[in-house]
Order: C-alpha cells, then sequence, then structure tokens
C-alpha cells in the first residue's frame, strides 16, 4: 500500500511539473512582462534595471526553477491588469468556486446513488420507469435554464430563497466561508441544486446501468444462496461494486463543474472565480491565466490521485499494483 | 433431537416448474419426486436442459422470474417451504439448504474478504459475537482443508486459487449449518486432479455433519466415485432412479444404457463408444408419449401415445413401457 502511494503521488508531482512548464512558457514567452509592466514615459536603463530585478536575463532552467518553486509557495507575481498579487484574488474568489462545487457533489452523489439503487432494484415498477425517463429531461435540459427556473419558483414566487449572492460570510483568515451562517446556507442552495441536477442524473443512470448488470452477477445468487438479505444484497453486496465507475466518474465532473459553475455563477450573481477568469482572458493577463492553468491542474491532479487511492480502498485486487 | 430431525434432509413430491413465455407455457419440470436422506448424497446426472439445475433452484427458491413452481411440494427438513414468501425463504437459505455453485472463480464478491463472507454469513444463521463468529469461520476453513487458515481467513477471494476457493465456497455452504446441500456441477470447472478433492471432502463433510447433498452433474465418474443413489434426468422429467451400483451396473431405461454405453472404461478394449443418436428435444418440442421415443433403439406403439410413469422396482424406480411390459 505505500508502495502504491508513493508511486502514485510520484505521477501527480510530475504532471504538475508538465503543467507548470507549460504555464511557466506562456507567462515567460507570450508578450514581453516588461512592456507590460513599465509606463510609457520609462526609459531604456529603467526598463534593464526592471528585467535584472525580475531574473529575466538569467538561463531558462534557472528561471523555470525559479517559477517552480514560487507556485509552489503560491506566489505568481502581480496581475498585469491591477497590478494587484494574483494569488490574494484568486484566494478572494477561490472559496466561494470551491464550496458550490463540493456542495453540488455532494449533492449528486447523495440523491444520484439511492436513486440509482431504487430505479434498479424496481425495473418494470411504474414509478421506477417514470423515474428513469424523468431523467432524460434532467440530462437535456441546460444549466442556465434550470437555474433560472428555480430563481422564479422558489425566489420569486414562494420567496423561500434568495434567488443571488452568496449571503453573509465568516471570515476564517484564510477561508472565507459562507456555510457558518443562516443566509450562507439558505444562499447556497439553489445555485448548488441548479449546477447538480445533470450530475445527479448522471450518476443515477450510471448507478443503475452498473446495478443492473452487478445484480446479474454469480456472486450475487451464490449471497442469495447463503440467505443475505435482500437490503444488504443491494446496499452492500451489489453497490460497491458499483461504485468505480462512481468514483471515476465524480472526479472527471467536478473540472466540468468547475467549468459549468461559470454559467451558474453568472445566473446566481455568485462571487467565484468565474468572473475573474472571464477578465485575465478579456484583457490577456497572464499571470491570472498562468496560475489559473496551475490551481485548476492541481485540483485535477490531486483529485485524479485520490481517486486512484480510493480504487484501491475499494477493490483489494488494485492494491498491489 | 427434535421430531424433524427423523424426517429426510429432502422430500420432493410431484414437483413441476412453468416458464409463461409469448407462445404459450413451457414446462421445465413435471412431476419430479425424489428423496434424499441425512448423510445421503443423491446425484442428479443427465444432459444439458434436462432440469437436473432447474430441480436444484427450485429447493432453494432461486428460480429466475417468469419460472415458477406450478405443482408439487418441497420439504427440507420435514419443512414444507415451496409456498413460503421471499422474507420466508431468506431465513431457509444457508440455514436450512446451503448451495456450492459451478464456478468458484465467480461465487464469491471479489470486495470481500473471506472471513468478511464468512462472519456475515455465520451471523444471519446464528446469534454470535463477531470475534466467535471469526473464531468459527477460522474452524470452517480448517475443516474444508484450507493450510494455514488463521491467515487465509484475512485474504480476499483472488489471492486464492480455484481448487481453494471452491472449498471457501463449501465452507460458506456450511457456515448455517444446513441439513441438505445442493451442489451444482461443483467440480465441473475444476481440474480433475482437484475434482476428486473436492468430491472427497464432499462426501467426508456429508458424513460428519449428517446432512443430505443434491449432486447435480453431467459427470458419470463423479457420480460413480461419490453418490449414494442416482436420478437420471431427461427433457424435465425423472426417468430412472436408484442406487449407484444398481444404476450403473444394469441400467433399465434405454436412455440410461446409453449413457453408460457412451463411457469409455478403462482396461475394456472397445472399438467404438456407442452413442445416443440425436438431440434431447427442447422443452416446446417434446414429442407426444415418451419424450425419449425418437431416439429410442426398442421405441413400440405405446411409447408414442401414452407418457411413461415412474415405476417403483425391488431396486429404484423406471419410467419405460419396454422395461416393464417386454412389448409394449
Amino acid at each position: 500500500m505505500l508502495a502504491f502511494l508513493i508511486k502514485r503521488i510520484g505521477n501527480a508531482v510530475l504532471v504538475m511539473l508538465t503543467v507548470a512548464f507549460f504555464a511557466f512558457l506562456i507567462f515567460r514567452f507570450l508578450g514581453d512582462p516588461v512592456e507590460m509592466m513599465v509606463n510609457e514615459s520609462a526609459t531604456q536603463s529603467d526598463r534593464d534595471e526592471l528585467r535584472a530585478r525580475l531574473g529575466l536575463n538569467e538561463g531558462f532552467l534557472v528561471q523555470y526553477v525559479r517559477f517552480v518553486g514560487n507556485a509552489a509557495q503560491g506566489e505568481f507575481g502581480l496581475s498585469w491588469r491591477n497590478q494587484q498579487s494574483v494569488i490574494g484574488l484568486i484566494a478572494e474568489r477561490f472559496p466561494a468556486t470551491f464550496e458550490l462545487v463540493i456542495i453540488a457533489t455532494l449533492l449528486s452523489l447523495a440523491i444520484g446513488i439511492p436513486l440509482g439503487v431504487f430505479t434498479a432494484i424496481g425495473r418494470g415498477r411504474w414509478w421506477a420507469e417514470s423515474l428513469q425517463f424523468g431523467s432524460i429531461i434532467g440530462v437535456s435540459l441546460p444549466s442556465f435554464l434550470v437555474g433560472i427556473l428555480l430563481i422564479l419558483i422558489f425566489s420569486v414566487s414562494l420567496g423561500w430563497l434568495p434567488g443571488y449572492g452568496r449571503g453573509d460570510v465568516v471570515n476564517l483568515g484564510w477561508w472565507s466561508t459562507g456555510l457558518l451562517t443562516q443566509s450562507g446556507r439558505a444562499a447556497v442552495v439553489l445555485p448548488s441544486l441548479s449546477l447538480s441536477l445533470f450530475q445527479i442524473t448522471l450518476v443515477m443512470r450510471l448507478v443503475r446501468a452498473e446495478m443492473l448488470e452487478t445484480l446479474r452477477a454469480d456472486f450475487i445468487k451464490f449471497a442469495r444462496a447463503r440467505g443475505v438479505r435482500r437490503r444488504a444484497l443491494w446496499f452492500r453486496h451489489a453497490l460497491k461494486n458499483c461504485l468505480m465507475p462512481v468514483v471515476t466518474l465524480t472526479a472527471m465532473q467536478v473540472g466540468n463543474l468547475i467549468a459549468f459553475a461559470l454559467v451558474t455563477e453568472t445566473v446566481f450573481q455568485w462571487p467565484g472565480m468565474g468572473m475573474l477568469f472571464m477578465q485575465a482572458v478579456t484583457f490577456v493577463d497572464i499571470p491570472v491565466m498562468a496560475a489559473y492553468l496551475c490551481i485548476v491542474s492541481f485540483i485535477f491532479v490531486t483529485l485524479n490521485t485520490f481517486v486512484d487511492i480510493a480504487y484501491a480502498v475499494i477493490d483489494p485486487r488494485l492494491r498491489a499494483a | 433431537m427434535n421430531p424433524a430431525s427423523h424426517s429426510p434432509a429432502l422430500e420432493v413430491k410431484g414437483l413441476s416448474v412453468e416458464f409463461p413465455t409469448r407462445r404459450g407455457m413451457l414446462t421445465a419440470l413435471s412431476d419430479v419426486s425424489l428423496t434424499i436422506a441425512r448423510g445421503e448424497i443423491l446425484g442428479v446426472v443427465g444432459e444439458s436442459g434436462a432440469g437436473k439445475s432447474m430441480t436444484g433452484m427450485a429447493v432453494l427458491g432461486l428460480l429466475e422470474p417468469p419460472g415458477r413452481v406450478c405443482a408439487g411440494e418441497i420439504h427440507i427438513g420435514g419443512k414444507r417451504t415451496d409456498n413460503l414468501d421471499n422474507d420466508q425463504m431468506e431465513s431457509v437459505r444457508g440455514r436450512m439448504v446451503g448451495a456450492i455453485f459451478q464456478d468458484p472463480l465467480t461465487s464469491l464478491n471479489p470486495l470481500f474478504s473471506v472471513g468478511q463472507q464468512l462472519i456475515e454469513t455465520i451471523r444471519l444463521h446464528s446469534d454470535r459475537s463477531r470475534a466467535d463468529a471469526r473464531a468459527h469461520g477460522i474452524h470452517l476453513l480448517k475443516q474444508v482443508g484450507i493450510p494455514g487458515a488463521d491467515e487465509r481467513i484475512d485474504h480476499y477471494p483472488h489471492q486464492f486459487s480455484g481448487g481453494m476457493r471452491q472449498r471457501v465456497v463449501i465452507a460458506l455452504a456450511l457456515a448455517g449449518n444446513p441439513q441438505l446441500i445442493i451442489a451444482d456441477e461443483p467440480t465441473t470447472a475444476l481440474d480433475v486432479s482437484i475434482q476428486a478433492q473436492i468430491t472427497t471432502l464432499l462426501r467426508r463433510l456429508c458424513r460428519e455433519q449428517g446432512a443430505g447433498v443434491m449432486l447435480v452433474t453431467h459427470d458419470m465418474g463423479i457420480i460413480a466415485e461419490t453418490a449414494d443413489r442416482v436420478a437420471v434426468m431427461y427433457a424435465g422429467r425423472i426417468i430412472e432412479i436408484g442406487s449407484v451400483e444398481d444404476v450403473l451396473a444394469r441400467p433399465k431405461h434405454p436412455y440410461t444404457r446409453g449413457l453408460m454405453g457412451s463411457i469409455p472404461a478403462l482396461g475394456a478394449r472397445v472399438e467404438r463408444l456407442t452413442q445416443i443418436d440425436g438431440s434431447m428435444p427442447r422443452l416446446n418440442a417434446i414429442p407426444p408419449g415418451c419424450a425419449f421415443n425418437p431416439r429410442c433403439s426398442a421405441v413400440g406403439p405405446r411409447c408414442l401415445k401414452a407418457r411413461p410413469v415412474l415405476v417403483p422396482e425391488a431396486q429404484g424406480a423406471v419410467a419405460c413401457f419396454i422395461h416393464h411390459g417386454g412389448v409394449a
């Protein structure tokens, strides 16, 4: 198990170094940072001095190593657009997006998995078939439409939940969370539901298909012959054999959720990273984009490493690998 | 000892199983009757589709829907089980009747250790504590001949060889201490050298535990070595039943004779093995009269009209007009 962990983490570090290399390439070679940073009245000696101060005269490898070292400490320099520290800008926005995505993911698992199990074991019954049919609608509705509908029903007509913003936020120093206040929790309901609806139906359909497959397996028949009760058969023996693809799907979808969050954040006026990156792209704000590339890759790589570890926890056959 | 312990391990009376299909009702088993005493091994032989596995599944209450028992009774250890509902049947399986299936590679859940599956089964059928159940699990593994049971109990199915896995499956079948074991082709997926070990084990456990065993197989060699009595099935019916020595040495039904003739004997030099021409009819195309009549070399006029029933004899029972009436 230890060798397995070391191998997986080693892989993750290698991928991150590669990503950092590309981030460094765009940072260093897309336009001239000195041109972008100095004002128009700067003299050539000012420029040379800045160039030396930024270390741009040194060798390629030295610069790359320094970039990686800084990035590892969260130092991505100043935004070219508003001269604020990039990591500060991101730290301000990241918690909002992260909380939204995590809650949407948890919702999709908490609702999608039981629904999948029930539609599989109730196959042929009217309620299971109508759920299965209803899920097609869930898959086909675009996220912004769902968001607008949710606002219309729960916020405008019924007035139960706020339709925009993040509510009151508690600052924990390095993290700002909306989950500790009443208004913050109320505010996260609609956007996370809107973001997760697609995932819920996806997870449900996946679990249903996997369950139907697994329930035909010999070991299920043998478990029945041993006298295992149906409940344990479904939720212990069969469901555990269905979890691998669910874990894979979830990890891949977290990336998609961060991307989809852009739309949801716009609809719900959610103060997340979405707008920050839209602006960075519009103004060719390279440091922000490089930081974005590194941070999103970091999330992906971390998740995938966890997925590999989760595989090994679920399936004993993979532990030796 | 309670009075139920005097009743046979299994008693099946007039069992019929049917499958409703779009083109009418298919009768997969008709009028099957058999008894297995405690400590006795009954072999059930026949070609694929003769209904031998179906009989085992019906006893376990595990017929695939829409198949269902439409007539007859099943008594396990003196208790009638064919009329129980799903919940009641769950407490019969494992506790009164255990099962061993063909493929040990797929019978065990790959994601749970052998110990987890043993402890689960033991605790389903007794009120032992977890530690107690584990100790009993190790005992069972030793009983089925797994070396190093103390360590092996924490291993996963993929860490066992095929033969060892079938031993684990047998330990699981024994975990609820059932009085009847349905062994459905328990050795078919194993190497020949392992087959003998498994049948010897089955035989020993059957004697030690006083459990009846229904040994479903198509391998006459296994029957000859292992079983006490044998039932021969053809097209959903039992056509001959009797002690192994009797049926193997003096088969009475033409089909059984054909089966025996198609087995090569060691030592005897035979130019050609006899074979039974044709194949068993499909369930939707069973001919009128005796189901074996198209393939029977001794067929008479009565065989084409009426269906023979099992007639008890001094030794066993046979369903054949030719045998009973000389010229039918």
